[in-house]
C-alpha cells in the first residue's frame, strides 16, 4: 500500500517567496502525523499542497499514492479537510452546511441524511441539527467543521491548527474527538503550534522554521534527543544583573538559556539545581521545575520559541 | 453516472436560496415594475401627447418594456456576478470550503453562473407577465424577447464574476456599480433611443454590449428589425459570454489555487 504522503524536495514558492522549502517526508498509514512549527513556518503551505489545494511549485510529491496535480479531484475525494477558517455559511444550519458539502462529493441524498445523524452524534452536537450556525461557540463551530471534514468518510484528515482560538475547555473537547478518531483507524495529518496538542495526538511529527524541517520523529524520542529530562524556569528580579546571574548558573555545567522574560537550565533534577542555584547565592523571584517539551526542542534547534 | 460537478454547486446555490431569497428576488422583481409603471405609465403619457417617430410611432410604454426588460435582465446579471462572488471568495469564504472538495474553481464560476440563468429567467418572466398585464407587450411576443434578455444578463454575469473574483478590495464594487453598471443601464437604448445621445457617446454606447442585448429584445418583442443585423447583436452577446466562461476559468483558479 503506497504510503500517505510520499514528498521529495517539495517546495512551494509564492513569487520570490519561499514557504516551503525542498522537504522530504514520509507518511505512513496508520499513523498520527503533526507539522509542528510558528506561524509561517510553512505548516500551511504544506498542508495545502497535500490537500491538492495549492499547486506544487517543484518538487515530487504522490498522496494516497496519487499525483495532486493531475488527479486532484478524485484525491479530494478521499481526503476529509478541517481549514484553519471555518468557512461556514452563517446563515445556514447546521445540517444544511453539511448536506451542502456531502452533495459536493455527489453523495446520495439519502447517505448525507444518515451521515448527518451519525457525524453530529459524534462530535456531539445532534439537538444542534437545526441550528443556525451563527449563534454556535467557536468550539461547536469547529466541530460542525469536524462533522463536515468527515461526510465522505475519508480515508485521512488533513487539520490545520485545529484548536487555533479556542478555549482550553473547547480544546480538550476537541483533542478527545480527535483520539477517537485515532483510536477508529483513521489516520490525522495536523499542523499546529500548540506543543502540548502535537505532544498529545502525533505519534511522528516534523518540526519546521522558515521552510525547513529541522528536526522529525516520535515526541518522546525528540524530546529525549534535544532537551534533557527536566527543564528549571527562573525568573530574576527586574534590579538583578542577568548577565551575572546567567553565567553563575552556566559554571553549574548545565545547558542555561536566556529568554527575554526568563532563564531556562536544562537539567536531569530539577530540585538540585535549584539548590545549588541558592548555594551560589542567587535569589530568584520565582522557580519552576517542569519537564521539557516540545518548545524546548524548538527552542534547541532555532534558537526561537514556538509562540508568536 | 456521476452529477457533473457544476450541478452539485447549482443545488447547493439552490439549498442556501431558501434563506435569501426574500431579500433578493422580491426586490429583483419589483425595481423593473415600478420603473414600468413610473416611466412607462407616468412619463409615457407626456411623450406620448403626439405620436413621436423616433419611437417607431408606439407608446412610450411599449417602446420602453423591451429595453427594460433588457436592462433589468443586465443588473440582475450584475448583482449575481458580483454579491455571491464576493461572498464566496471575502465575506463568508464559502468558496475556498468547497475546492477542498472534489468541486473545482471552475465549476464554482458554472455553477453560479447557471444559477444566475435560473434566478435571471424567473426575474424576466414575472416582468413580462405584469408588463402583459399593464397591455404593453403581447404576452407571446414578451415570452419570445426573454431569450436575449436573459442571454444578455448571463453574458454579463460571465464577464463580471471572472473579474469580481480577482477583486481584493470591497470599494471596487461601489466603483463598478456607479461607473459601470448604472450608466450602461440608462443610457443603452434602455429609455430614449441611442440616437439622441451625443456622437461620442452614441458610439460608446453602440460598442458596449447591453445596447446590442436590448437591440435583440425590442425587435423580438415588437416584431421590428434591430439596428444592426442580427448576427451582429447575437455575436456581441455571444461573444462577452463567452468570454467570461473562458476568462472565469482562469482567473477563479487563481484566486482559489494559488
Amino acid at each position: 500500500m503506497p504510503p500517505v504522503v510520499d514528498a521529495r524536495a517539495l517546495t512551494k514558492r509564492f513569487g520570490t517567496f519561499t514557504a516551503v522549502d525542498r522537504m522530504d517526508l514520509e507518511v505512513e498509514r496508520g499513523e498520527a502525523f503533526g507539522f509542528l512549527g510558528p506561524n509561517g513556518a510553512g505548516k500551511t503551505s504544506a498542508m495545502r499542497m497535500i490537500g491538492a489545494v495549492s499547486p506544487v511549485t517543484e518538487g515530487h510529491l504522490r498522496v494516497l499514492g496519487m499525483d495532486p496535480e493531475r488527479q486532484g479531484a478524485e484525491l479530494r475525494a478521499r481526503l476529509g479537510v478541517v481549514p484553519q477558517e471555518d468557512a461556514l455559511d452563517q446563515e445556514l444550519t447546521v445540517a444544511e452546511n453539511l448536506a451542502i458539502y456531502g452533495r459536493y462529493f455527489d453523495l446520495p441524498r439519502p447517505v448525507i441524511r444518515e451521515r448527518i445523524d451519525e457525524l453530529l452524534e459524534f462530535v456531539q452536537l445532534t439537538e444542534r441539527r437545526s441550528a443556525r450556525v451563527d449563534p454556535l461557540s467557536g468550539g461547536m463551530k469547529r466541530r460542525v467543521v469536524i462533522a463536515r471534514a468527515l461526510i465522505n468518510d475519508p480515508e485521512v484528515m488533513l487539520l490545520d491548527e485545529p484548536t487555533t482560538g479556542l478555549d482550553p475547555q473547547a480544546r480538550h473537547v476537541l483533542w478527545d474527538r480527535l483520539f477517537r478518531l485515532k483510536q477508529r483507524g483513521i489516520p490525522l495529518l495536523l499542523t499546529t503550534h500548540y506543543m502540548d496538542e502535537a505532544e498529545q495526538l502525533c505519534d511522528r511529527l516534523v518540526v519546521m522554521d522558515a521552510g525547513r524541517i529541522v528536526a522529525e520523529g516520535a515526541p518522546t524520542a525528540l524530546i529525549a534527543a534535544h532537551a534533557t529530562r527536566e527543564v528549571v524556569e527562573i525568573r530574576l528580579a527586574p534590579e538583578e544583573d542577568e548577565a551575572a546571574a546567567v553565567r553563575v548558573m552556566e559554571r553549574t555545567g548545565h545547558r542555561i538559556e536566556a529568554l527575554p522574560d526568563r532563564v531556562l537550565a536544562y537539567v536531569d533534577d530539577g530540585d538540585a539545581f535549584v539548590r545549588e542555584v541558592h548555594a551560589r547565592g542567587l535569589e530568584p523571584t520565582a522557580v519552576l521545575t517542569r519537564r521539557a517539551t516540545l518548545e524546548d526542542v524548538f527552542l534547541r534547534l532555532t534558537g526561537r520559541v514556538l509562540a508568536d | 453516472m456521476a452529477t457533473p460537478i457544476a450541478l452539485r454547486v447549482l443545488e447547493g446555490h439552490a439549498r442556501s436560496y431558501r434563506h435569501t431569497w426574500r431579500g433578493t428576488t422580491i426586490g429583483a422583481v419589483l425595481t423593473p415594475v415600478l420603473f414600468l409603471a413610473a416611466m412607462g405609465l407616468g412619463l409615457g403619457q407626456l411623450v406620448d401627447r403626439e405620436p413621436t417617430a423616433a419611437l417607431g410611432e408606439l407608446s412610450y410604454l411599449a417602446w420602453l418594456t423591451p429595453g427594460l426588460l433588457a436592462a433589468s435582465a443586465m443588473q440582475a446579471g450584475a448583482a449575481d456576478g458580483t454579491f455571491p462572488v464576493l461572498g464566496g471568495t471575502r465575506w463568508v469564504r464559502t468558496y475556498h470550503t468547497a475546492v477542498a472538495s472534489p468541486v473545482r474553481p471552475r465549476d464554482l464560476h458554472l455553477g453560479n453562473l447557471l444559477w444566475a440563468t435560473i434566478r435571471i429567467s424567473v426575474i424576466a418572466l414575472v416582468f413580462v407577465v405584469v408588463a402583459a398585464g399593464f397591455g404593453a407587450v403581447p404576452l407571446a411576443r414578451g415570452l419570445l424577447a426573454m431569450g436575449p434578455a436573459v442571454l444578455t444578463g448571463v453574458a454579463f454575469c460571465a464577464a463580471l464574476s471572472a473579474g469580481v473574483v480577482l477583486m481584493i478590495r470591497d470599494q471596487f464594487l461601489a466603483g463598478l456599480n456607479r461607473f459601470v453598471i448604472v450608466p450602461l443601464f440608462l443610457f443603452s437604448g434602455t429609455f430614449f433611443p441611442v440616437e439622441q445621445l451625443p456622437p461620442v457617446a452614441g458610439t460608446i454606447a453602440r460598442v458596449l454590449p447591453l445596447w446590442h442585448g436590448v437591440e435583440l429584445t425590442r425587435a423580438l418583442a415588437l416584431g421590428t428589425a434591430p439596428a444592426l443585423a442580427w448576427p451582429v447583436h447575437l455575436g456581441v452577446v455571444v461573444a462577452l459570454l463567452v468570454a467570461g466562461i473562458l476568462a472565469g476559468s482562469v482567473t477563479f483558479d487563481r484566486r482559489l489555487r494559488p
